[in-house]
């Protein structure tokens, strides 16, 4: 952390950058924020620990209007949403300066909390030095330990691996953090029967109280307008009062970046109600995958995307009901 | 115990091309093919322009199965509309499987304007199946009962 907050020192006295876009300490130990810094005595709040999950390439959007460079710090997955909103043309590559920052994969609190650890005063083990494997919290209830791996998000099970794939310059190490198949809970789903899937869906998604944390989020939910905010299709912000209405919200939102989401696990982070929107997001890479080949979006920013792609010969729908 | 003596008329929403199948359906009307009166065609200018909205829609205001019909691939007015709405769909209809409603209530047909048997045809199976299935009652919205 120490060399990152050195060298944007350097890169905001030299003029390289106007800005730098990053994460500051939270009101408690474990909740950093994105924050901006514009100098030397600002970041002095700046922090990068394994609690900085927030994905910050969407913030780029807006920053790609303001004067001048800004230095944005990606985490490898959070570099392929950067590549997929260039593509996309909705960052702009001169007024980004990317650095790749090491990741040894990144905290899930609530994770935390389900382990009974609560009432937390500090964090032991989260800092990018560290390197331990077990965390260690001051609590109002004494000391307490968890696994480190045990405490990841989700997504750093199934990361994509630890290599950035846009940036100007890297700054520290990472840890290899994979240890899950990504498609094997889509998997378990698919093996069930038609009932056990629609109670398994219904029981998660009645859940959600529509704060539309999930779009706002996600880098790859740009649009200026938006479907969910029209009142035209009666599909605007409002709880959902109606079995069909909490599908249709779960279905349209990942069918709106089915082959732009990169599978950087925003969605599932931020949702206040623990809800598995990876689940869905992922059966559509799944299914693209297997029919239409191989596709990581953000991989780079050129490659076609699969749904404003064709062949000839692509399967016919009628291949869902005779698989 | 109440016997309910109507049989089950399943509500058909059939989205068919301008340019082929709704024309289509026009030839199997002219040349006296008979189809169901449950099939309700809404006519598009192209099969692409439907999208995955339109068929949740048609489910949530009561229809029982839903069905897609365009121009043959490679007849498509536009030239590839119905190449896109080819992807489009088989991904929403494996989304629709896999979420647990019956699979089945949706399909996609490619009719010309000159295959008005084949259109009488394809309704007259999908409405058969449809029946099968029963009352869609997975993705309907019961505040749009009547
Ligand atoms: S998915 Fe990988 S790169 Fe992204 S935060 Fe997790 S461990 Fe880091
Ligand atoms: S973040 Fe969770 S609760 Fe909020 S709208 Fe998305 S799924 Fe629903
Ligand atoms: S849908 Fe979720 S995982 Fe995919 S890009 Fe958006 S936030 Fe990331
Ligand atoms: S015009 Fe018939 S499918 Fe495009």
């Amino acid at each position: 952390m120490q060399e990152l907050i050195t060298r944007a020192k350097e890169l905001l006295e030299n003029g390289t950058v106007a800005r730098v876009l990053g994460w500051k300490a939270g009101d408690l130990p474990y909740n950093p924020e994105p924050a901006y810094f514009t100098n030397a005595e600002e970041l002095k709040d700046f922090v990068y620990n394994g609690f900085c999950g927030a994905n910050l390439s969407k913030y780029m959007i807006e920053a790609s209007k303001l004067e001048g460079k800004t230095l944005v710090c990606l985490k490898p997955c959070d570099t392929y949403s950067f590549n997929q909103l260039l593509k996309e043309h909705r960052v702009d590559r001169e007024k980004a300066y990317i650095v790749g920052v090491g990741c040894k994969g990144k905290l899930n609190i609530e994770k935390v909390k389900s382990f009974g650890i609560k009432g937390i005063e500090s964090v032991f083990g989260a800092e990018m030095t560290d390197n331990a494997d077990t965390l260690t919290f001051q609590t109002i209830y004494g000391e307490k330990t968890c696994s480190y791996a045990e405490a990841m998000l989700e997504r750093c099970h199934v990361c994509k691996g630890k290599e950035h794939v846009i940036y100007d310059e890297l700054i520290g190490e990472s840890k290899d953090t994979k240890d899950a198949e990504r498609f094997a809970e889509v998997e378990k789903i698919e093996a069930m029967s038609p009932e056990e899937k629609f109670a398994f869906f219904q029981k998660e998604l009645s859940k959600c109280i529509r704060c539309n944390a999930c779009r706002n989020v996600c880098p790859a939910c740009s649009c200026r307008k938006c479907v969910f905010d029209s009142t035209k299709f009666d599909s605007a912000q409002k709880a959902n009062v109606d079995s069909f209405e909490e599908k249709m919200f779960h279905i349209i939102r990942a069918f709106h970046v089915a082959g732009r989401c990169t599978d950087c696990g925003e969605c599932s982070r931020v949702c206040p109600q623990g809800i598995p929107l990876h689940l869905f997001n992922r059966k559509f890479i799944k299914d693209i995958n297997e029919l239409y080949g191989e596709f990581q979006a953000g991989a780079d920013a050129e490659t076609k995307g699969p749904l404003t792609n064709f062949t000839f010969d692509d399967a016919e729908p009628s291949i869902v009901a005779n698989r | 115990m109440s016997i309910k003596n109507e049989e089950f008329r399943p509500k058909i929403v059939a989205f068919c091309c301008n340019w082929c199948s709704y024309a289509g359906a026009d030839l199997a009307g002219s040349s006296r093919l008979a189809y169901p009166a449950d099939v309700k065609i809404i006519r598009v200018p192209c099969s692409c322009r439907v999208n995955p909205m339109f068929i949740l829609r048609a489910f949530e205001k009561g229809a029982d199965g839903v069905i897609l019909c365009g121009c043959h691939p490679g007849d498509c007015h536009y030239s590839t509309g119905n190449y896109y709405a080819r992807r489009r769909m088989t991904l929403l209809f494996s989304m629709l499987d896999y979420i647990g409603v019956e699979n089945g209530r949706t399909r996609v047909e490619w009719v010309s304007a000159a295959e008005g048997v084949k259109f009488s045809q394809t309704m007259n199976e999908f409405v058969e199946k449809i029946r099968s299935l029963g009352e869609n009652v997975r993705l309907g919205d019961l505040r749009c009962k009547n």
